[in-house]
């Protein structure tokens, strides 16, 4: 309980700092949203006042924390470009891309630790031969390389996807999730090679300690050994990996939205920082750390659960 | 005499190097009900392999055991594992060195103890809570209950290590194998230790093959030495035969490395 408070306080530090970060960043960026706004044409008097009227001409610790009191409240500000408020640009993307995610983490949880009990029980079998070998070769391939193979293959030549035909779940829930697929497993591919990579060389580990031997001495199986003893620690590694994993997922989901056209938050953010439209940009970046810090929370409280000795460290 | 143990020719080979080495030669040892034998050697001296080999630990595939292991007349080197696995935590009991590595760091005390009878025992789950408690409270553990909720890293060296008897005990087995179990231990929590293993040996006529690099605990503690080196049995009788008037060369000059700071002292005054 303890545990769970202290990080709790963490994480608000930590979305504190994040936001402060981003915040300060895009005001001390070159260029003028308020002269991008009105164009190259406009009057410096007519920017002046708009400057005025969005408050940058105010310190930059007021202008955080008037923009802070606001989100906090669900105002993100309103974008310069697109002239209407962040939370709803930004609201209904945040689902698009939690799923990816979610999918992506669902696919990657429930093949890798599957795969990695197997290999490490048949180590050094031609099935775990061949596993090693296939999984060596997909970790090698990145997101957006094997995104482009999957609709050229599932797209193309199999046609179980319309190939940029994104299906809103606003319209249509099991059209949606069927298109997310997709892109969900180019993301989940490489990072389930490596966790079943890791989770079979962890296990590898376990069964030399001495625990191990201490479990056969009491006459256990080879099987009762194995999923009484070894799996809760070999798993250990695989949480911390799954945690991490998770999170670059959220934040690799940018480029692979581009890949399969899915208007997700990478989607808006990329299109938001080309336009310099910093409310949005500045929402998205939070809304992304705060998925991240999140996911970081949940994965210390498993941790704790599967191994007694974190909490007694804190 | 009717044995409990008996260890006819165990030879042991390991087969991971280009020479096959030979870490047993040609060992016979037998142990009655009831009795406390020592196996006595340096380190490499083959004396744990002999310990893993009874308990049936020895499994790799890259080693070579010839010989018997008769328990109560079966020999473990032959039967199937399935049989063996029947007698290992129920019939044997095994302590090891490492009381920190050796209890399963992410499981509760209590759940680690009560793995024999688990495996081995019909007991509903209330009992098996009770002989826990009781094993624990018998190694001498205060507060057994709070025990078996707690995790090893919660509990010291010599508490961890009365866990590992508690669970070794906890079947009630004819035969405990303790292999340098207050090794990793200071002074006083050893001799502890050690009285606990005499005080089992005595109430429940279980029989020990204690195994220590340390002469003079087993002086303490067994009826009858085996001295190792090398893979060999170089020298076996009564403790105090052994000790008193050792035949070998290695045997003496074990006994002599042993420092006597008072017999020294008295003797340097003369």
């Amino acid at each position: 309980m303890k545990y769970t408070v202290k990080k709790l306080i963490t994480m608000a530090v930590t979305l504190f700092v994040v936001s402060f970060l981003v915040y300060g960043a895009f005001s001390l960026m070159a260029g003028d949203p308020a002269t991008s706004m009105l164009g190259t044409q406009a009057t410096p008097e007519k920017v002046e006042a708009l400057r005025e009227e969005l408050g940058l001409n105010d310190p930059l610790a007021v202008q955080y924390f008037r923009w802070a009191a606001a989100f906090l409240k669900g105002d993100m500000g309103t974008s310069y470009s697109y002239q209407m408020p962040v939370s709803r640009m930004v609201g209904d993307k945040i689902p698009v891309t939690l799923t990816l995610t979610l999918l992506a983490f669902l696919m990657v949880a429930g093949t890798a630790i599957p795969l990695g009990i197997y290999t490490a029980r048949h180590q050094g079998g031609p099935a775990d031969r061949f596993i090693c070998m296939l999984n060596q070769a997909v970790m090698a391939v990145p997101p957006f390389f094997s995104g482009i193979l999957i609709t050229l293959v599932f797209g193309r030549i199999l046609r179980l996807f319309t190939p940029g035909g994104y299906i809103s779940y606003k319209e249509d829930v099991g059209g949606f999730i069927g298109y997310m697929i997709f892109p969900a497993l180019a993301v989940a591919l490489p990072k389930a090679a490596m966790a079943a990579k890791l989770l079979r060389s962890s296990v590898l580990s376990e069964v030399r300690r001495d625990y191990v031997r201490t479990a056969y001495s009491r006459g256990g199986s080879s099987r009762q050994v194995f999923y009484r003893h070894i799996l809760k620690n070999a798993l250990i590694p695989v949480i911390t990996f799954l945690g991490m994993a998770l999170a670059d997922m959220v934040a690799g989901s940018i480029i692979i939205e581009q890949v399969f056209s899915i208007p997700g938050l990478g989607r808006i953010l990329l299109t938001s920082i080309a336009n310099r439209d910093y409310p949005v940009v500045e929402a998205v970046i939070v809304c992304i750390a705060f998925i991240v810090i999140l996911i970081n929370l949940i994965v210390d409280i498993i941790y704790q659960w599967v191994d007694p000795r974190i909490s007694a460290e804190v | 005499m009717d044995e409990l143990l008996e260890v006819r020719g165990l030879h042991i080979e390991f087969h991971d190097h280009l020479v096959p080495e030979t870490v047993v030669h040609d060992l016979s040892l037998s142990l009655s009900q009831g009795e406390i034998l020592g196996i006595v050697g340096e380190s490499g001296s083959g004396k744990s392999m002999t310990a893993l080999a009874v308990a049936g630990l020895l499994n790799r595939h890259d080693m070579k055991k010839q010989g018997q292991i008769l328990f109560e007349g079966r020999d473990l080197l032959s039967c199937p594992r399935s049989q063996l696995r029947q007698i290992q935590g129920r019939d044997i009991g095994v302590v090891f060195q490492e009381p920190m590595t050796s209890l399963n760091p992410v499981k509760r005390i209590g759940w680690q103890v009560e793995e024999s009878l688990r495996i081995h025992t019909e007991l509903t789950k209330q009992e098996r809570y009770r002989r826990v408690v009781e094993a624990l409270q018998d190694a001498e553990l205060m507060e057994a209950e709070r025990i078996c909720r707690m995790y090893p890293h919660q509990l010291s060296g010599g508490m961890r290590q009365r866990v590992m008897i508690a669970a070794a005990f906890v079947c009630e087995p004819r035969l405990l194998i303790a292999d340098e179990p207050t090794t990793a231990l200071d002074v006083t929590v050893q001799a502890q230790i050690l009285r606990l293993l005499k005080r089992k040996n005595r109430e429940k006529k279980t029989a020990i093959l204690f195994i220590s690099h340390d002469l003079s605990l087993v002086r303490g503690l067994c009826e009858r030495v085996i001295v190792m080196h090398r893979g060999r049995a170089v020298e076996a009788g009564r403790t105090e035969e052994v000790f008193e008037h050792p035949r070998e060369a290695y045997t003496k000059a074990l006994i002599a490395a042993i420092p006597r700071c008072g017999k020294g002292q008295k003797g340097g005054r003369k």
